[in-house]
């Protein structure tokens, strides 16, 4: 059973004497109004703060990619940061090889209407591994895995860490990588009878159906046939 | 009182004088056919906008026995593909083609349906005639009704003449290793180097 839940109102924690939010105008490409969540982060982690800057009035913070989980954690917990909303998990490659692999994690704090994006830079050579923050969002399910899929970064942690866009016997490796040619690695023709030797119906499993968490419940014809994926009945 | 005779129930008596044709079987079976199609909508992006407008009451699809549209492969007539095919979608749409029965005709609707369009990438199909056969290619991007209409009105011109006796219209082949027309991916990209086709690039340069 999950908990009940309360509604978050936005801005609800800044208190009633704060001006509606608007848009903001003439925004300083560099520099510019801090997040204050920096701060407090320095003051909690030190030194697995490295760097913060703001971009366009928006604040990243780059961290320490051992401490990512607890530096996420804290700024979910602590109730003077309440960032409880996970945006996005994605990763940024540069074309310069030396440049390390970004993972970039867009938070939200809607009580104190506040965005903190945090960035771990994972040199190249090293294992791509960060911790998955699955545990604390849950939402982050299938945002890492898209990210596994797309740049075969491990989310360790992760319950179910499988491809997500591309099928899961996609033998050509990760898309969005610099050193992925655009057209795949394999040719036209050899990508076409990988694919077509693919079942469609074999794709869905039966934890992948949401009466899995029932399957002990059902009927034992629908059991025999769900455990051997599922059929149209043709 | 009042009563009048009525004539036997199921009985016409003929005088003769009727009007009455002769045809060929071939062009009446085919007149029947071209005039009411059946068009399956396998939509899968922009294009199937415009095939909507289509099917809507401004171009009233409706006029070319196209009234209902089939949402099921099993009663379909005309698979109309209006959209990119990713690879992953690859063995669904040719298990849709393989679960409509014959007579079976296929429209190939926009550039990326018939070439791969402008997704030349590691996902998308390069045209659908490498996973299906294809009667008729509507090029646009998107098509405007209107050619995807003269496209509909071209396919039942091919309806009108194609012959029962020509059993090799309705004979459907599956890929088979052991057939002597298979040709592995391996030899396709070897005939077609050092520059490939269309449909086999044998160079992943960018």
């Amino acid at each position: 059973m999950s908990k009940g839940f309360t509604p978050v109102i936005a801005g609800s924690a800044l208190g009633n004497t704060v001006a509606a939010p608007v848009s903001p105008k003439n925004v300083p490409n560099r520099g510019g109004e801090m997040n204050p969540s920096v701060d407090a982060l320095r003051r909690q982690f030190s030194n697995a703060i490295r760097r913060a800057e703001v971009v366009w009035g928006e604040t990243t913070v780059i961290v320490d990619g051992a401490r990512v989980h607890d530096i996420i954690e804290w700024l979910h917990d602590d109730v003077s940061e309440r960032y409880d909303y996970l945006s996005d998990v994605t990763a940024v490659e540069f074309r310069d090889l030396e440049q390390p692999i970004e993972v970039v994690w867009h938070l939200r704090s809607l009580p104190f209407r506040r965005f903190l994006r945090v960035k771990v830079l994972l040199e190249k050579g090293a294992p791509m591994e960060v911790a998955s923050v699955w545990d604390i969002y849950k939402g982050a399910d299938w945002l890492e895995r898209e990210c596994y899929d797309m740049f075969g970064i491990t989310f360790a942690g992760h319950p179910d860490l499988r491809r997500l866009l591309m099928w899961e016997q996609y033998k050509e490796g990760y898309p969005l990588r610099k050193d992925f040619p655009l057209r795949g690695r394999f040719s036209r023709s050899e990508q076409l009878r990988q694919a077509l030797a693919a079942n469609p119906e074999a794709r869905y499993s039966k934890e992948e159906l949401s009466i899995a968490d029932a399957f002990e419940d059902l009927p034992e014809d629908m059991r025999r046939r769900l455990g051997t994926g599922e059929r149209t009945g043709e | 009182m009042g009563l009048i005779p009525q004539p036997e129930p199921n009985v016409v008596e003929t005088t003769g004088d009727e009007p009455w044709i002769t045809t060929k079987l071939d062009a009446f079976v085919n007149w029947g056919r071209k005039n009411s199609l059946w068009p399956m909508p396998f939509g899968t992006a922009c294009c199937a906008i415009e095939f909507m407008a289509t099917a809507a009451s401004k171009y009233d699809l409706a006029r070319f026995g196209m009234e209902r549209q089939a949402f099921s492969p099993r009663q379909a007539d005309l698979l109309i593909c209006a959209g990119r095919v990713p690879f992953k979608l690859a063995p669904v749409l040719r298990r849709i083609w393989q679960q409509m029965p014959q007579p079976k005709w296929c429209i190939s609707m926009g550039a990326c349906a018939s070439t791969g369009g402008m997704f030349d990438n590691y996902a998308v199909v390069q045209g659908i005639d490498s996973i299906i056969p294809v009667d008729v290619y509507v090029p646009g991007c998107p098509p405007r009704p209107e050619g995807l209409m003269y496209g509909i009105m071209m396919l039942q011109r091919k309806v009108a003449g194609e012959r029962m006796s020509d059993k090799s219209l309705r004979n459907e082949m599956e890929p088979n290793a052991k057939s002597e027309l298979y040709i592995a991916p391996s030899v396709i990209d070897e005939v077609s180097e050092p520059f490939g086709n269309s449909v086999h690039q044998t160079r992943s340069g960018l």
